[in-house]
């Protein structure tokens, strides 16, 4: 597989792994049968995200994905979190195989679904699902190659 | 890095001293086409009628019995599609199993779409092919069998001698995938009940794009390549001779040096497998132990990870390894192969095989069984389905 050295640096040093007890909002994107999971926790104070942290089970990129998306988010406020596209993320890593392009479907979906668990939890309005097209489907099925 | 240690020998193997040494001559010095009148030509065409004979000898076959092809799949692809016009009065029903490679797999979907009529048998756990139920597919119109004598991913070896005996019996043509156990386990096709068998160099040390197809005296096959006259009309294209020279060669120091390779490489399939389950604990093997699993052949799953993590880490330490995880295929399946015996998609995708060669040692052997469970335990760290 030919992986950019971003991605990489990301899959053998993945940074924020694990979790955070109490998280404000957690988003589990993916299924084992398609070969990934993404489970990730963050937590928001004053409407910004303070921490990230996740646990992937899955190829180098859904790892080095996971990874980003938790090193792109921390300090972001929750719009801008939500505006992160898959693209951004693939871009952050230096782009990635068109095969692995739906490793960062998983990832952004993974934010979205934190942020949407957050808002849900906590009563704020709900964007619908216009917002998460992708979270409504695998992640599979909407990825042209 | 000269201390990489390569073990994906059934991907394909470096073609060892001895063959290139004597393939060298025939690129620049005896360069004529087999084809040819001169002297050139004649040169040539005796060397590579000797290749012919010494594969024969090889597998116990006779000399006009051995085709040439450029590759192992070019040798399945003609063995199924050549002898179906042959038995177009008799029908268009073929039996394969459902650990075949993809080369016999796909050739059979393309003819699926032209109307003929494929049964997959089923494996058991193992990964073997019940001959009862060869028995029980045959039809009136079944035209073809073909059935791998050992299995890329998981090295089960398939009773091939029953199942050809159960074809014979009933007049139908058996072929057999000999690409991965042709150099590794005897083949003796003066007993053996088959009618094609498909090689491939690479697979033995000898170098890649050179094939054969075994094709026994009376079985009728139509030619799939149209050209010159090469291969008794049947395969057209010039001979790739230096190649087809370089696996006689191969094919003829496999087969004297097999016993006492198949000894060693044993030893060591068996000390990583024993070594791997003492030290990663939910661990499966997948595919047989013993004398029914080729001698290099190690296929694990591993609990809660995923395969090609596994592969990026034993590469960055100089590692070469495969596995049947979708991620590593471009598909999105993991090896059809892994969910025949009848793995969950979960636990096939974080499988790993290791496939030994010659020149693998015992060091290579510690140094996997060194590096191993602590990828696996930081794979497993990471991930949300490992409680540990």
């Amino acid at each position: 597989m030919d992986y950019s050295d971003k991605v990489m640096d990301h899959f053998m040093h993945p940074r924020n792994v694990g979790e955070i007890k109490d998280a404000d909002g957690i988003g589990e994107m993916g299924n084992a049968k398609c070969g990934d999971i993404m489970k990730l926790y963050i937590t928001i104070e004053d409407g910004i995200i303070t921490d990230a942290k996740f646990k992937t089970f899955g190829c180098g990129a859904a790892i080095a994905t996971s990874s980003m998306v938790t090193e792109l988010v921390i300090g972001k406020t929750l719009d801008e979190a939500t505006k992160i596209s898959n693209k951004a993320v693939a871009d952050a890593l230096g782009g990635l195989p068109p095969v692995k392009m739906h490793c960062s479907l998983l990832a952004a979906d993974a934010l979205r679904r934190a942020i949407y668990d957050y808002k849900n939890k906590n009563g704020l309005p709900v964007d619908d699902c216009d917002e998460c097209e992708t979270c409504c489907h695998d992640h599979h099925d909407i990825v042209e190659e | 890095m000269t201390d990489r240690i390569y073990l994906d020998h059934a991907a394909t193997t470096a073609v060892r001293k001895e063959v290139f040494d004597y393939m060298l001559p025939f690129f620049t010095e005896h360069f004529g086409n087999p084809m040819s009148v001169h002297s050139f030509g004649r040169e040539t065409k005796k060397y590579l009628e000797a290749a012919r004979e010494t594969i024969a000898n090889c597998i116990g076959a006779e000399p006009r019995e051995i085709m040439f092809t450029s590759s192992g799949t070019e040798a399945d692809n003609w063995a199924i599609k050549g002898v179906l016009k042959g038995q177009s009065k008799k029908g268009k029903h073929i039996i394969t199993s459902q650990i075949e490679h993809h080369a016999v797999l796909h050739t059979l979907e393309q003819l699926e779409q032209q109307g003929y009529e494929v049964t997959y048998l089923p494996v058991d756990r193992e990964g073997f092919v019940d001959p009862d139920e060869l028995k029980k597919a045959i039809r009136k119109d079944t035209i073809l069998v073909s059935i791998m004598h050992a299995n890329n991913e998981i090295g089960a070896i398939q009773p091939i001698d029953e199942l050809g005996l159960i074809c014979k019996e009933n007049g139908i043509i058996f072929h057999v995938d000999a690409v991965q156990s042709a150099g590794v386990l005897p083949i003796d096709l003066k007993h053996l009940p088959v009618d094609l068998l498909s090689l491939s160099a690479h697979k033995f040390y000898g170098p890649k794009g050179a094939g054969a197809l075994f094709v026994r005296k009376g079985t009728r096959i139509e030619s799939m390549i149209s050209g010159g006259g090469q291969e008794r009309g049947l395969r057209g294209g010039t001979h790739n001779h230096v190649a087809i020279i370089g696996m006689g060669k191969a094919l003829e120091l496999a087969v004297l040096e097999m016993e006492e390779n198949n000894k060693r490489i044993s030893k060591l399939r068996d000390q990583l497998i024993d070594g791997l389950f003492e030290r990663i604990p939910e661990i499966r093997l997948n595919g047989p132990r013993g004398d029914k699993r080729l001698p290099n052949n190690v296929n694990v799953s591993i609990k809660y990870i995923e395969g090609e993590g596994m592969l990026l880490h034993l590469d960055m330490l100089g590692i070469a390894a495969s596995s049947g995880s979708a991620c590593t295929s471009g598909s999105l399946d993991p090896s059809h192969v892994l969910l025949a015996i009848g793995l969950t998609h979960e636990i096939a995708h974080g499988s790993l095989r290791l496939s030994l060669g010659r020149e693998n040692t015992e060091a290579d052997v510690k140094k996997v069984l060194e590096v191993l469970p602590e990828i696996v335990k930081n794979l497993r760290s990471m991930s949300p389905l490992y409680e540990g």
